[in-house]
């Protein structure tokens, strides 16, 4: 894997620059309602301003519950179990949390990152007509979406013969960097990516993790959460892990190994990422 | 076989419009075949149906009265079947739409004020939103499938239109029949054409289709229709109320059909009769479909259909015909489109791997 | 006994009215089981009711008018089949297409045939066992469809539970991307299944026309194929309960010709009403339940499967 051999900015591993906390997430539990769906058990921990926060795991070990809990897609039990700034957020729906400055990139670019079948411009105004202001006197404003849409187009180096055309229409690679740069153009305060190259190309992949570590530079607090311990350790400050719906303790990278990593993982660890989860709360 | 259907890399924007000529020329072609086989000659019978109809001004007047109801109801339906919300029971919504506006005059026979005939075209939506919005409760409520239930209260509207004018709105001067009275002059749509039957309902329809053109192209309620239908998963992403959108989307075509109802026994039909619609909120379907779901389409949809109406009854006088050509057409119309509408998402390539497709 | 003389009649007819319901059923129930809605019912029933009527008029002969409305039935099965599965148009449009064009053909077919009577299908008749009070003539004297909606069910519950060729259909319907890579033809036992609920309801419709009432009227059914859809719902797509369902509604639909007959004083139109409110009830009752749906509804029902893909 070359992921992360080009990146041209130094290591952002400066604590200092690091900010106040941004997402904090407390016991958070959930049982899932999906016949094959993981519970999340107890989950712990946060993220600050300034700072990648990875979340590492074997597929199918609850991330796909967090991200939705994360996203307002599934509601917490508990407003406080969510806290963005200290302000509970874990009762308010997607588009509420979009209003307080979150962004998400989600697993499935296709069909939920995206309408398949709409063009690009309809796709950028669909998680950003909000944030972008893209409505006005109550009619969608198209010219300011396909400006946006081409702004996306531009700067995140999209290859597509234009913005009609659809999203099934563009490669994996270019509507994942769509997605992204969709997301991070609206400047979040906190931007939840997950997988953030999954089936990118070396030279994609490099400028997703590049627009990551700049936007962290700028302040903004960015969680991933990725299999790829490769990516994660190339962009991440702190890494947890994620196994049977319950959350390690993160660990900053320059503390902890990929073989560590790996371990947990696998679950060996299982019963002490617990006691360790528990002893945070 | 020879042939292996491929996916297209996108859908085929030219597909989308000329799949409906494709379904229209092959329908022609076979219903030519049925009219040989019924014994008629079929250049003449395709003439009787088609053109003979509105040959005259009075005949085209005609046209727009039919189709009036038609493109109600599938301008209310469209916009349900773009977000999968599948009401089916338009016919049901457009006679509780009768019941409520005829139900107005029924009381206030006496009464002779301009409010009469709003008040009866509002209270006409009102009752067909009623009557879809029990669907819509069903579904959002306890998930039960709207197809069902929206038709199943096809029936139950039906009966209960019979069972008011079998009994408390039977008109007291009519011989006991099972009609309402007749619906006085305040009461009755105002013709816009004189000499025809054309009336103001027509002008509903053209409110309600450019209104929901504009919903559907410029307003966020139009996007989330077309976002939750195109990928439901994309919605609920972007936090789009998938209830909300059952809610609007049924209680919408609900009214329409209910305008629709009120237009017609307040227009052509004049009273409340036992069937007060030849099968329009059904007919709608088919012009939902066949005008693409989109407000214009059915514009032309519905004059097509509306056609088959007039040009079934003048097959009928002209050639004896059974009037039942119509429901085969109208329904082939609908069978050829979506055997067509493969080739908007996929195309036809040679099979040269030798697998064997369908 | 008093009360044994007014009961036999009542159950007699009940199974008349749940007979099309049975048939119609539990062949869409197939059909859904290999992962394909079929919203035609109504109009595939109405063919083959129209079918089975005028080839009874013309020939007299029911075995081959039954046949009739099977093979029609079919005939518009295999037209949804080439638009779904070859085609690939979406099933619920289709569904409807199917309706409606059945209605309309229906009607086209019938119109000489509207009002003229025909004998009605004859009933089973073992001297001796016929005779006797009360079960006799309810256990030995119905007509040869009644016992092969029995049978049917068997058939059906035994093919799908206990052959090979059931599980491979069942898993069809549960995940057709798995049983095409093992090597099944999906689309192959797709079109088998629906040809099938299309020759079932077919049936059904020749027991309308020829023995529930035997002659023929346009829309004659009156919403019976979709009763049928919602019975299958209710049974949670097993066999067993699909008949209890389709007697319960045949029960609800005679409830309400008893009803006018020993003079309730309810306008007919209530009592009528009925078997659709009652359908609407049942469908309530049974889908607030989601998870139990989803775990006896077909995984991959109403879906789209291209083998290219």
């Amino acid at each position: 894997m070359m992921i992360g051999t080009n990146l041209t900015t130094p290591r952002h591993d400066d604590g200092s620059k690091r900010g106040p906390v941004r997402l904090k997430v407390h016991n958070l539990s959930l049982d899932s309602h999906e016949q094959f769906g993981i519970d999340l058990n107890l989950i712990n921990f946060d993220v600050r301003g300034g700072e990648v926060m990875g979340i590492a795991g074997v597929a199918g070990n609850g991330q796909v519950e967090l991200l939705e809990v994360l996203s307002g897609e599934m509601l917490c039990d508990e407003a406080e179990h969510l806290l963005l700034e200290g302000t509970p957020i874990g009762k308010l729906n997607p588009t509420e949390r979009r209003e307080l400055g979150i962004a998400f990139v989600p697993e499935d670019r296709l069909g939920h990152g995206s309408v398949p079948d709409m063009s690009l411009t309809d796709n950028a105004f669909l998680s950003s007509y909000g944030q972008k202001k893209l409505i006005s006197n109550g009619l969608i404003n198209h010219k300011k979406s396909t400006q946006y849409a081409e702004e996306i187009v531009a700067k995140f180096d999209v290859r597509t013969a234009g913005v009609t055309h659809t999203a099934s229409s563009l490669s994996g690679g270019n509507l994942q960097k769509f997605i992204v740069g969709r997301e991070m153009l609206q400047d979040p305060k906190l931007i939840i990516i997950a997988h953030p190259t999954w089936g990118v190309d070396a030279g994609a992949a490099a400028a997703i993790h590049q627009a990551i570590i700049d936007l962290a530079e700028n302040g903004a607090a960015v969680l991933v959460v990725s299999q790829d311990l490769d990516e994660l350790f190339a962009i991440s400050n702190r890494i947890a892990v994620i196994a049977e719906g319950r959350l390690s303790v993160s660990r900053d990278i320059k503390e902890i190994s990929i073989e560590q990593i790996g371990l947990l993982m696998g679950g060996t660890e299982g019963s002490g990422s617990q006691k360790e989860a528990q002893s945070v709360a | 076989m020879l042939l292996k259907i491929v996916k297209r890399p996108e859908p085929s924007r030219a597909m989308v419009y000329l799949t409906p000529l494709m379904a229209l020329v092959l329908t022609v072609v076979c219903s030519m075949g049925v009219f040989t086989f019924l014994g008629v000659d079929p250049v003449e019978a395709l003439r009787n149906f088609f053109i003979v109809p509105i040959n005259n001004a009075y005949g085209a007047s005609e046209l727009l009265v039919k189709a009036t109801p038609l493109i109600l109801c599938a301008i209310g339906l469209s916009v349900g079947f773009r977000a999968n919300v599948w009401n089916i029971g338009a016919e049901g919504q457009l006679t509780l739409g009768a019941i409520f506006g005829g139900g107005l005059f029924v009381y206030l026979h006496d009464v002779d004020s301009v409010f009469l005939l709003p008040g009866m075209i509002l209270l006409g939506a009102i009752g067909g939103a009623l009557w879809a919005g029990i669907p819509a409760f069903l579904k959002t409520r306890f998930n039960a499938n709207e197809i069902l239930t929206s038709l199943m209260l096809v029936y139950v509207a039906t009966l209960l239109l019979s069972l008011l004018i079998h009994g408390p709105w039977r008109d007291p001067d009519g011989f006991n029949f099972p009609e309402s009275r007749m619906f006085s002059e305040s009461a009755t749509m105002p013709l816009i054409l004189e000499g025809t039957r054309l009336h103001f309902g027509t002008i509903l329809a053209i409110i309600a289709v450019l209104g929901t053109w504009l919903m559907l192209a410029k307003t966020l309620v139009g996007f989330q229709i077309k976002v939750i239908g195109a990928a439901p998963k994309a919605g609920s992403y972007a936090g789009f109320s998938q209830k909300k959108i059952i809610w609007f989307t049924l209680l919408f075509g609900g009214a329409m059909a209910g305008i629709a109802g009120v237009s017609e026994v307040s227009g052509p039909v004049g009273q409340l009769l036992p069937s007060i619609s030849p099968g329009y909120g059904f007919t709608a379907i088919i012009v939902a479909f066949l005008g693409r779901l989109h407000p214009v389409g059915i514009i032309f949809a519905g004059l097509l259909m509306a056609l088959t109406y007039l040009g079934g009854e003048t097959a009928q006088i002209n050639l004896g015909l059974p009037v039942a050509v119509t429901g085969v057409f109208q329904g082939m119309v609908l069978f050829f489109l979506l055997a067509c509408d493969v080739l908007i998402s996929y195309r036809f390539a040679l099979n040269r791997t030798g697998r064997v497709s369908g | 006994m008093m009360g044994i003389e007014w009961l036999a009649p009542v159950i007699l007819t009940v199974i008349t009215a749940a007979t099309p319901l049975v048939f119609a059923a539990i062949g869409e129930l197939v059909t859904e089981k290999s992962g394909v809605l079929n919203l035609g019912v109504e109009g595939m029933m109405l063919v083959g009711a129209v079918s089975a009527f005028v080839t009874a008029t013309l020939t007299g002969n029911y075995i081959l008018a039954v046949a009739a409305g099977a093979l029609a039935g079919m005939f518009m099965a295999f037209l949804f089949g080439i638009l779904t599965l070859s085609l690939m148009a979406n099933q619920v449009a289709t569904g409807l297409a199917l309706t409606l064009f059945g209605v309309g053909l229906s009607a086209l077919i019938g119109q000489d045939f509207v009002g003229t009577p025909v004998t009605a299908l004859a009933k089973l008749n073992i001297p001796g066992l016929t005779d006797i009070p009360f079960i006799g003539p309810i256990l030995f004297g119905q007509d040869a469809l009644v016992y092969l909606s029995f049978v049917s069910v068997a058939a059906v519950s035994w093919f799908l539970y206990r052959t090979k060729a059931g599980l491979i259909l069942r898993a069809v319907g549960d995940s057709h991307t798995a049983a095409h890579s093992i090597g099944y033809s999906v689309i192959g036992i797709r079109y088998l299944a629906v040809m099938f609920g299309g020759a079932m309801s077919g049936v059904g419709g020749a027991y309308l026309s020829l023995a529930y009432t035997p002659m023929w009227a346009e829309n004659m059914t009156a919403g019976r194929g979709w009763i049928a859809l919602a019975l299958i719902v209710f049974a949670t797509w097993k066999p067993g309960l699909v008949l209890i369902g389709a007697y319960m509604f045949g029960g609800i639909t005679i409830l309400q010709l008893h009803a006018q007959a020993a003079g309730l004083d309810l306008p007919s139109q209530t009592l009528s009403m009925l078997p659709y409110l009652a359908t609407v009830i049942v469908l309530v009752l049974i889908s607030k339940d989601q998870s139990r749906i989803r775990k006896h509804a077909p995984a991959c029902i109403g879906k789209i499967f291209h083998p290219a893909a």
